[in-house]
């Protein structure tokens, strides 16, 4: 309710009430020079085109929480991809037809007993090639580090009160292996279709910082 | 049984993937992973030699102490070989 206090000043705020983000007029940074650097001697080179790169970047945009939900709701339903997926979650999901380049991943079970959550306290370390790009909260130090000091605070602030019986495993990709949770079936989906599951699989889900939804 | 290793407590400079609050924690071997390029060299650009990675599994009462907020729970962490000592 912006506009119920006029007597604060709304000075560098828009007619909506949000502030102004500023225009980045401010000169490119190291990183930034380099980038553009190298990226136009690469295209000079004829090493690769400027479509190409466009094309890169909107297949890496393209990735989104869906391909790993369908991986998901696939073990749900096909107890021997579960196996598989267990074992060599990397082959599992090109097995899919996901193009998961040169990823190692592991994947994680979800129990009665037990509950998995993925952090990378170095830096940011995510499954991109299957649920996209990491969310903010993600890459944050407050989440980097409390993920490891009091899991289960963390989870309480995201909505999920784990049961005393469970045993919280959280996995810090430190190195060359990348997570992935598999959820616990939620009650009730008997008889549903692998693509119905797959809808009630959500990103936290598969991060381990929530559930998957109920029908 | 499985084996139990310690990460080396060691505090070199540079691009070191062994996260500092594991460093000198006892912990357990959960699974060999292969051999990988050791990034300490790898990010400079210098001829990476491979070397084993291991997932090895800790309790937070051996990370934390007292102040563990579940004492049984557990992290589990990727960690180059020679970042671990048998014991």
């Amino acid at each position: 309710m912006p506009h119920d206090h006029p007597s604060h000043s709304h000075e560098g705020m828009s007619p909506s009430g949000h502030p102004y983000r500023e225009d980045n007029d401010a000169a490119l940074t190291y990183w930034q020079r380099m980038e553009i650097a190298v990226r136009e001697l690469l295209i000079e080179k004829g090493l690769v085109s400027s479509e190409e790169i466009a094309r890169q970047i909107d297949a890496m945009d393209a990735r989104s929480p869906a391909n790993g939900a369908a991986v998901v709701a696939r073990a749900w339903t096909d107890p021997d991809f579960k196996e598989r997926l267990l074992q060599d979650a990397s082959a599992a999901s090109r097995e899919m037809g996901f193009d998961i380049g040169p990823l190692h991943l592991i994947a994680v079970e979800n129990t009665d007993t037990t509950h998995n959550l993925i952090v990378c306290t170095l830096c940011s370390c995510y499954p991109r090639n299957l649920l996209g790009l990491p969310p903010d909260w993600y890459k944050t130090r407050a989440y980097r580090s409390r993920a490891v000091i009091e899991p289960r605070a963390v989870l309480r602030e995201f909505g999920l009160e784990l049961p005393d019986d469970v045993q919280v495993r959280v996995h810090d990709s430190t190195a060359d292996m990348r997570y992935i949770v598999l959820p616990a079936r939620p009650a009730g989906t008997e008889g549903m279709s692998e693509e119905q599951l797959a809808a009630l699989v959500t990103r936290d889900s598969m991060i381990g910082t929530g559930l998957p939804r109920r029908p | 049984m499985a084996e139990r290793v310690r990460v080396r407590s060691m505090m070199p400079p540079g691009h070191v993937r062994a996260p500092a609050y594991l460093r000198g924690k006892t912990g357990e071997i959960e699974r060999e992973l292969g051999r990988f390029a050791n990034p300490e060299q790898l990010a400079y650009g210098l001829e990476a030699e491979k070397q084993p990675l291991y997932r090895v599994r800790f309790t937070m009462a051996e990370i934390w102490g007292e102040a563990a907020e579940r004492p049984t729970d557990t992290i589990d962490a990727e960690i180059y070989g020679h970042w671990l000592e048998r014991l």
